[in-house]
């Protein structure tokens, strides 16, 4: 029989995490900091909303970019919350998700052999999606010192002049790095000088706990060079609900909106209606679970110092990253030990990029109570490490 | 700093001190002082527990008890409201707008425990017109948390 497959999707790795996934189901009590989701529920009066709209009988396909009620309530609220202003006629396209809109962004934009900047550690769809639109995927290794960051001249050095598109993964999966403005600017710099286009994933952008998170398209000239892409699955506790969008420069959008149009239809109805809701009058919502993400977020790095674990203080997400290299363990075989001996699942950093070695993502999207279970019996494994190792 | 500790105890108001410093992001000094100060000053008025008696198996009987009364010059409704908080199987007493204008809650052992001290000691103050007692049968949600068992973590231990 012929080979079924294609060349390229069998060179794709599957991710990391699924190795332990595997593990944990298996086990009865392990406790988790393996989540990569918000442990609130969707606040009621969204959920309500979608549900009205069933009884209502909304079961219908929406158009294909999506409800023009909701674009135009994105619209405001990217203006409000960010000052980005985006025409919600032709620079928007609602999707599945914020993975949706990576996957079509980087089919729309790369021809084979464009090469595709992207910092690690980061999220794990970047890489094969970049492969999948036939791109080149070239990593930056983003270094702990530089708080995770993505300096200029790191971002200078990895361009060639194949280079077509940078991916801009802040506030960061895993390590809960934010971009200030200054950050931003030195970055926008490289890119204008060098005539290459962002695809900035802001799908954190609602957790920053320093300040208001900076998106790069807010700053001159770079509105024409950037897709940005947000959604409601970290913002407003709606992972379930696969709901995000693309906004950019009409000219790629549009094709966007044929890939997405063949091979989607449109994003669900219900969702839509329920992110209407969610965009009127959900602000505080998202205030009141920051504030909680916040709390747990000192907790959590005030943990990790009182085990002398070194840990830079993540600014977004509901990651921390805390470094373990001073047990001469890979970060697998921590993680591994770690479930095994006390049964506490974490992610190993290098499921998010070989420079992910040395670390662990630590998610704090768990109840107090929950984290301090958790983070004791972390200790206890720290604490007997260094006495075997003594 | 007075509103974050009052919003986060209100909900939990077990924690442990250094931890609630951490959280907050403050000194911990300052939280105890701002505690203290707070109950100096009758802000924070007690530290309770919200048990569900259903699930203790104890036997307890709440009533939301209507009442209308004459106010009295000078007081209004303040002195015929007193005489009804002293006496301590009354759990609450709020002055209501609309068609009474007293809510008064009751906790007893039993039915007739409740319609005892209704028609003995309630209903024979000078003061009151009428009442209307109204029993808890269910409660669904009190104090902000629903009365049901804590919903088990559906997420994806690993995603």
């Amino acid at each position: 029989m012929r080979n079924p497959l294609s060349k390229t999707i069998t060179t794709i790795e599957p991710s990391g995490i699924r190795k332990f996934f595997d593990i944990v189901s298996e086990m009865e009590d392990a406790i988790s900091l393996g989540v990569g989701e918000p442990d609130f529920d969707t606040p009621w009066h969204i959920r309500d909303e979608g549900i009205y709209s069933l009884e209502k009988g909304r079961t219908f396909y929406t158009s294909n970019a999506g409800l023009k009620e909701l674009k135009v309530e994105i619209s405001k609220y990217l203006d409000r919350r960010f000052g980005l202003k985006y025409d919600y006629n032709k620079e928007m396209l609602v999707t599945v998700g914020g993975s949706e809109a990576i996957d079509i962004a980087m089919r729309a934009m790369l021809d084979p052999g464009d090469e595709v900047l992207i910092p690690q550690p980061s999220y794990v769809s970047y890489v094969p999606c970049c492969v999948l639109a036939n791109g080149t995927p070239v990593i930056i290794e983003l270094k702990a010192e530089d708080d995770f960051r993505l300096t200029a001249e790191e971002l200078e050095a990895a361009i060639t002049p194949k280079t077509k598109l940078l991916v801009l993964p802040f506030p960061n999966n895993p390590t809960g790095a934010v971009m200030e403005k200054k950050d931003l600017e030195a970055v926008a710099e490289i890119v204008e000088k060098y005539d290459l286009y962002v695809l900035s994933d802001e799908i954190y952008a609602e957790l920053t706990y320093l300040e208001n998170h900076v998106s790069i398209a807010s700053l001159p000239g770079m509105k024409e060079r950037t897709i940005v892409i947000n959604g409601f699955s970290k913002s407003h506790a709606m992972t379930g609900w696969r709901l995000g969008y693309a906004c950019g420069p009409e000219v790629i959008l549009k094709q966007m909106l044929k890939i997405h149009q063949f091979a989607i239809m449109c994003a669900p109805t219900t969702s839509q209606y329920a992110a209407v809701e969610a965009l009127k009058n959900g602000d505080e919502d998202v205030a009141m679970m920051r504030g909680e993400y916040n709390g747990r977020r000192r907790y959590v790095l005030k943990r990790f110092q009182d085990m002398g674990l070194p840990c830079f203080e993540p600014f977004g997400a509901f990651y921390a990253f805390p470094c373990i290299r001073e047990f001469g363990m890979t970060s697998d075989e921590f993680a591994t030990e770690l479930l095994q001996s006390k049964k506490v699942a974490v992610v190993p950093g290098t499921a998010f990029g070989a420079c992910g070695e040395g670390f662990l993502r630590i998610s704090y999207a768990y109840s107090l109570d929950d984290l301090r279970t958790a983070l004791d019996r972390v200790e206890e494994f720290v604490t007997e490490l260094r006495e075997n190792n003594g | 700093m007075r509103e974050k500790i009052l919003t986060f105890i209100e909900k939990n108001s077990r924690i442990d001190l250094n931890e609630l410093a951490v959280i907050l992001g403050v000194d911990e000094t300052a939280v105890m002082n701002e505690l203290e100060a707070m109950e100096r000053e009758g802000i924070i008025c007690g530290y309770h527990t919200l048990i569900n008696w259903d699930k203790a198996g104890v036997e307890k009987v709440t009533a939301l008890i209507e009442v209308r009364v004459t106010p009295q010059r000078d007081m209004g409704f303040d002195k015929v409201a007193e005489r009804i908080y002293n006496y301590p199987e009354v759990n609450s007493v709020y002055l209501i707008s609309g068609g009474f204008d007293l809510m008064v809650t009751l906790e007893g052992k039993t039915l007739r425990e409740i319609s005892q001290f209704v028609t003995d000691k309630l209903s024979t103050l000078d003061q009151v017109l009428s009442t209307k007692t109204n029993f808890i049968l269910k409660k669904y949600k009190d104090h902000g948390t629903v009365m049901a068992p804590r919903a088990k973590d559906e997420r994806i231990m690993m995603a």
